[in-house]
């Protein structure tokens, strides 16, 4: 269990982490999404007391990080995987912290083998690759077998293999009723791993919901029209009660199953050219949820099919209010997947 | 007893302390030969043959100061702090491990030295002898000098947290600062003796003259009053470690 409350960080004059709260629950994967720079990390820190807010407060397990004895028996990080001495090797690297929370050598040789480095065990951790110091940084999370963990991006630079790897790896921790909260800024990631998504952009909270209601509610279909007549099918639309937009020589509709579209314009006698579903992706729909909370940009190439297309589960409503934020946290402006992208600027 | 365990495993899986320990053993013992040996040891008193020891020093502040400036380097200060909060905590166990090294190491090597000296000088101004609680002073007093230098090294690198400046500060306040400071009209000849540097070489300084060899000075603090202001700008300065540890986010 973590908890997060009124959690509110500046560098300087810079805010980092705006008035946040949420509850991260055992027994599921929690996603920490947003986009870089949303504050994910920071947030990470500050739970873990490295950091101290400017204000509000959290706790884990419980109690603040600080208050923790024997803090390592009870929750277990993985934030930067280079946080390793080069010449330093990794069993000595996991011996010193097994001492510090009396953990028995016994299980630095177990947590090594747990991650698969028992052969490289005496290597200097500098010489590991990316992948091998991120096993590394898992091991000495698990290493006093704690009910909570937290890991940042923790795929970041991993092969598929790795990331397979480490997404069987967090399924498991959570099955054993662990609390798992990983952070990442890749929602087709997250679509995979987390059961639970806290999404953040620039320090605030966006949403606070299932995986499956986040995707549900934020990847909408539209349908895509083509017709020699379409003012006619225009009106009959509009008759219809249908919302669609105008784009080149079609019109795009939304919140209708292409059957009804069909069904009309045959009632009509208005013959298609045309008539085809445009699946939201989730990268469209997190792009359109923290676009305007996106700390720096570059033009991004979305495609409306394909990737991570996900059918809603009912016909969505568009973009309503934070799917559960606090009062706190400004919805982003209603925007369907048709409408075009915030305009990105380029660089800072 | 646990954290100086935790301390004592991280300082000795890394090379650096291994070449640093090693650097002041050869400093210390290659100026002791030199003193026994040169006009059969006519300058072979015990605070001139231990000026490699002295040189020793400036190299364990270098081992004490790189033992915190690493951890932030590499960031394993912070896995440190996830695994034990309680911040001072961890740089008490530092500062008392790196102490404890000190101590031992500078009494070690400085009455390794002065033996050595000893055996070598046929002609020195001085019996060479460790009798008196002076003559032990003079000699074994680096134990003191190094543990309170190992706790001045911890507390800069704890501030500044490069490696590069802790170590610009840990050498040139001793070798440059305190020699340029004298040169400043009226202040600099009343004050810097007490300038802690200074004020702890008078620690394991002679305080009569030796002619021809040592000319010793009236200003400044005695013996004691050296060790005590050395010991007092280390307190001081491990107290703004402490302190700023605490507030600055790692």
């Amino acid at each position: 269990m973590i908890e997060a409350i009124g959690l509110t960080k500046y560098y300087g004059k810079t805010l980092a982490v705006d008035d946040l709260s949420f509850t991260v629950r055992p027994g599921a994967v929690t996603g920490f999404l947003g986009p870089n720079g949303s504050g994910k990390s920071t947030t990470m820190r500050l739970i873990l007391g490295l950091d101290n807010p400017s204000r509000g407060s959290t706790k884990v397990a419980g109690h603040q990080y600080a208050h923790l004895t024997k803090p390592l028996t009870q929750v277990g990080a993985l934030l930067d995987a280079n946080w390793i001495h080069p010449n330093r090797s990794a069993r000595s690297h996991l011996r010193f912290m097994a001492a510090s929370n009396k953990i028995p050598v016994s299980r630095v040789d177990e947590v090594l083998e747990i991650v698969g480095l028992s052969s490289v065990a005496k290597r200097a951790a500098g010489k590991f690759s990316l992948g091998m110091k991120q096993r590394l940084g898992l091991a000495g999370a698990l290493l006093g077998d704690p009910q909570v963990l937290l890991f940042d991006e923790p795929v970041n630079g991993l092969d598929p293999e790795g990331i397979f790897w480490v997404r069987t790896f967090m399924r498991n921790l959570a099955a054993q009723g662990k609390t798992v909260f990983v952070s990442s800024h890749l929602l087709s990631e997250m679509a995979l791993t987390a059961d639970h998504l806290i999404v953040i952009g620039r320090g605030k909270l966006i949403a606070d919901s299932s995986t499956e209601e986040f995707i549900a509610r934020s990847t909408q279909t539209s349908v895509r029209v083509r017709s020699p007549r379409l003012p006619e099918l225009r009106s009959v639309l509009g008759q219809a009660g249908l919302a669609f937009t105008d784009a080149d020589n079609a019109l795009i509709v939304t919140g209708a199953p292409t059957e009804q579209i069909g069904d009309l314009a045959g009632a009509a006698g208005i013959t298609l050219h045309e008539l085809s579903p445009q699946a939201g992706s989730l990268e469209e729909a997190f792009i359109q949820l923290t676009g305007d909370s996106v700390e720096y940009g570059t033009s991004r190439a979305v495609s409306g099919q394909g990737g991570f297309a996900v059918q809603p589960a009912a016909p969505p409503a568009g973009f309503g209010p934070p799917l559960q934020g606090p009062p706190g946290a400004a919805p982003p402006p209603p925007q369907g997947p048709a409408a075009p992208l915030p305009p990105a600027p380029e660089g800072r | 007893m646990t954290l100086l365990n935790v301390e004592r495993i991280k300082l000795f899986s890394t090379r650096s302390p291994y070449w640093c320990l090693a650097a002041i053993v050869f400093a210390g013992f290659g100026f002791a030969t030199l003193f026994g040996l040169v006009d059969q040891g006519n300058a072979a008193i015990p605070y001139l043959i231990l000026r490699g020891v002295n040189l020793g020093m400036s190299i364990f502040m270098v081992l004490a100061a790189l033992a915190i400036t690493t951890e932030y380097r590499f960031g394993t200060i912070r896995n440190t702090f996830l695994a034990v909060p309680r911040r001072p905590s961890v740089l008490a166990a530092k500062t008392l491990l790196l102490a404890l090294i000190g101590g031992v190491t500078g009494l070690v090597v400085s009455v390794g030295c002065f033996y050595l000296a000893k055996g070598l000088a046929q002609d020195p101004p001085l019996p060479l002898e460790l009798s008196s609680g002076d003559d032990w002073r003079q000699v074994a007093g680096y134990g003191a000098l190094f543990d309170i230098a190992g706790v001045i090294a911890v507390s800069v690198g704890t501030i500044v947290r490069q490696s590069a400046g802790a170590i610009a500060i840990v050498l040139l306040w001793p070798l440059l600062f305190e020699g340029l400071f004298t040169l400043i009209p009226t202040v600099g000849p009343k004050v810097g003796p007490w300038l802690p540097f200074t004020a702890a070489d008078k620690w394991v300084s002679p305080t009569n003259s030796i002619t021809d060899v040592f000319q010793s000075s009236t200003t400044g603090p005695t013996p004691v009053q050296g060790l005590l202001v050395f010991a007092g700008a280390a307190a001081v300065l491990w107290v703004v470690a402490v302190l700023v540890l605490q507030r600055r986010d790692a």
